[in-house]
């Protein structure tokens, strides 16, 4: 299959701080990848790195997506090559409502008939005249998020942390949602691809991930099985990992 | 019967000796510079007037086909051009010029004058001494017009000095929503505004007041204003100036005389240019159960200059509870902002006042988030800058909350 992104021995710093440190990853077109790590191992960087967010500065290697060097390139310029992020904590932005975010990103009528099957499912429509994250709970935010994501369609998926914060009723309609965002329900999407992190796993009963990564002190240290990777991390906590490495 | 020349002698003499007093706030304009004096004729309907001033009116929220309004006051310069009153509120309200009603009433002796102070400052002096009309709007008791009245306070040519003194009586029970805008029809007149306006918010009345300012780099503005509302009587104020102006100032007031008073400003203000901005409003609250609020969003731009002024005065021996809600958005390192918002309690134990106020650059976190969403660098700023001004206004009519969004929305992109 062919390769949809690479990364090249990734150095990336915040502020003062080193977080990734060499990081070599490869995935091809419509894989799922999942992301295990302890807090602070550097998922979440590896995932803002990707997008293209200025305070993750690279200081060494590069980012190939599409066959494109896009170390360079700006966060508006990746997300029209197709890559789309859902935040693990999305910024309030007040005054702006939910609605009108969806009709700028969609270029069209909140009422047009795909746009609100999709709020429906979501069961955001309640929300959809409030500003974007505004007193929205953890799980109206992640259910934002898809929305959004649904209606941007991208090639290259990032989803960090989709359990987090939502509730046991709303786990079930996250992952349908994440399902159906990556086409994995009904005739397999080659195209889309995905990175999930993930601390608790829950999301696995609803994806069907081809891949596990543990990143480990802002190192690739193993992948495998994500199934098997979730299980041995489940019995042992991440520190055999730590011991492997 | 007229106002008594006896009071109109004491108005005047009081003006005379301030008429070189300089006011408080705001930079000192030489009123002798603007002596033009333009005489016009009355138009038959507000279709008749001249395209450019038609557009100008336009941009402030006028409705030339009168369709959705009760009622319609324009004046051009001195002249009042315009007078109507949508026959199906005959009965239910008037509206006349300023002149008109001090003729025709004598009972308005206990209305003109008795907020404002004549010799407040030069401005104030300089209205009651050459007073240029102005509107007079009242509600009878119990009316509520469903459509707003709207006023335009025009000036289409260059030296003119507009004094206006404006009176809106809502009488008990009665509602009245009120549109006016003040513009210019040509971008480089040279000039001053000088508002007076005194309303007056009767038991159990409403009156909701939706102001568009469009000035323009050499003109300037002094608007005065005074509200009573009296028992359970309710004041809103909506205010928004996003085109540049040479200088304004103002500081209106919204004196709670009533118990279970309320009155709210929502300001929206976007300084451009040089614009020199000193705005505020001020709350005094001396009936019981009185409430205020006071919201003003501002930008300032270019080398503008913004002073956001919030006071909230609690005298009541009851309670009370206001909040002021001041927040700034600084584009540019040439421009300034200064929120002062001030809380005084003049020995009402009882009441509650609180304020926040904030001034920052555009949240960078905001901006990045949106791009990631395949939203420009540009467009992602005048989305958050056209979310930042828009307040959520209550009680506005929609067609108005949309207009003002839409023109929100135009000069946060026209000043990417």
């Amino acid at each position: 299959m062919e390769e949809m992104l690479r990364t090249e021995d990734l150095w990336v710093s915040v502020g003062e701080q080193e977080i990734l440190k060499g990081v070599d990853f490869s995935m091809n077109y419509g894989e799922i990848n999942v992301l295990f790590g302890p807090n602070g191992a550097g998922k979440t960087s590896f995932m803002m790195t990707l997008m293209g967010f200025p305070r993750y500065k690279i200081n060494r290697g590069r980012i190939i997506y599409k066959g494109v060097d896009i170390t360079d390139k700006d966060i508006y310029e990746r997300s029209k090559m197709g890559i789309g992020i859902s935040f693990q904590r999305p910024p309030t932005v007040k005054g702006l409502s939910l609605k009108k975010l969806i009709e700028i990103i969609s270029n069209s009528d909140i009422n047009d008939e795909g746009i609100r099957e999709k709020i429906e499912m979501l069961n955001l429509a309640n929300h959809l005249d409030r500003g974007i994250n505004d007193g929205f709970s953890g799980g109206e935010m992640k259910r934002s998020e898809l929305l959004q994501l649904m209606i941007q369609k991208p090639d290259l998926v990032l989803i960090d942390e989709p359990e987090s914060g939502v509730d046991i009723e709303n786990i079930a309609l996250v992952g349908e949602a994440i399902n159906l965002l990556l086409g994995k329900d009904k005739v397999k999407d080659k195209k889309r691809g995905a990175i999930i992190i993930t601390h608790t796993g829950y999301i696995l009963d609803f994806v069907n991930a081809d891949k596990g990564y543990i990143i480990i002190d802002g190192r690739l240290i193993c992948s495998g099985n994500p199934r098997d990777i979730l299980a041995e991390v489940k019995r042992h906590g991440y520190r055999r990992c730590v011991e492997c490495r | 019967m007229s106002v008594s020349s006896k009071y109109l002698s004491e108005l005047r003499s009081r003006a005379e000796k301030a008429i070189n007093k300089k006011a408080l706030y705001g930079p000192d304009v030489d009123i002798d510079r603007y002596k033009q004096y333009i005489e016009r004729g009355k138009v038959e309907s507000l279709e008749n007037l001249e395209q450019q001033i038609k557009e100008a009116a336009i941009i402030t929220g006028i409705d030339i086909e009168e369709r959705q309004r009760s009622g319609s006051y324009l004046q051009i310069d001195q002249s009042v051009v315009y007078e109507s009153l949508n026959k199906a509120y005959e009965g239910q309200l008037e509206i006349m010029s300023t002149t008109d009603a001090i003729s025709k009433y004598d009972w308005l002796e206990e209305y003109f004058w008795r907020l404002v102070p004549v010799d407040q400052d030069k401005y104030t002096a300089q209205v009651a001494l050459n007073m240029t009309h102005g509107y007079f709007i009242r509600v009878l008791p119990g009316q509520k017009p469903q459509y707003p009245v709207q006023s335009c306070l025009l000036v289409a040519e260059s030296y003119i000095s507009q004094n206006v003194h404006n009176i809106i009586i809502v009488e008990e029970g009665a509602e009245l929503q009120v549109i006016t805008g003040c513009t210019l029809s040509k971008g480089d007149a040279e000039g001053i505004h000088l508002g007076i306006s005194e309303f007056f918010v009767k038991k159990g009345a409403k009156l909701i007041f939706t102001m568009i300012h469009n000035w323009a780099d050499n003109f300037h503005v002094r608007p005065r204003t005074w509200v009573m509302v009296e028992d359970d009587g309710m004041y809103v104020n909506n205010y928004v100036l996003l085109k540049p102006v040479k200088s304004i100032q103002a500081f209106p007031v919204a004196y709670l005389k009533g118990n279970r008073a309320s009155a709210r400003f929502n300001t929206i203000v976007y300084g451009l240019k040089d614009s020199y901005i000193d705005l505020g409003s001020r709350i005094i609250l001396e009936g019981e159960d009185s409430r205020g609020e006071s919201i003003a969003r501002t930008i300032a731009a270019d080398e503008s200059v913004i002073y956001s002024r919030g006071d909230l005065i609690a005298k009541t021996k009851g309670y009370c509870l206001a909040h002021l809600d001041c927040r700034g958005i600084l584009f540019s390192k040439n421009a300034k902002i200064f929120a002062i918002p001030q809380l005084v309690s003049e020995g009402a134990t009882r009441s509650e006042l609180s304020h926040e106020a904030s001034i920052g650059p555009i949240d960078e976190e905001q901006v990045e988030y949106l791009m990631s969403r395949g939203i420009t660098r540009e467009d992602a700023v005048s989305a958050i800058t056209t979310g930042f001004l828009n307040l959520d206004i209550p009680y506005l009519p929609e067609f108005l909350d949309r207009e003002i969004k839409e023109v929100i929305r135009i000069t946060a992109k026209e000043a990417m």
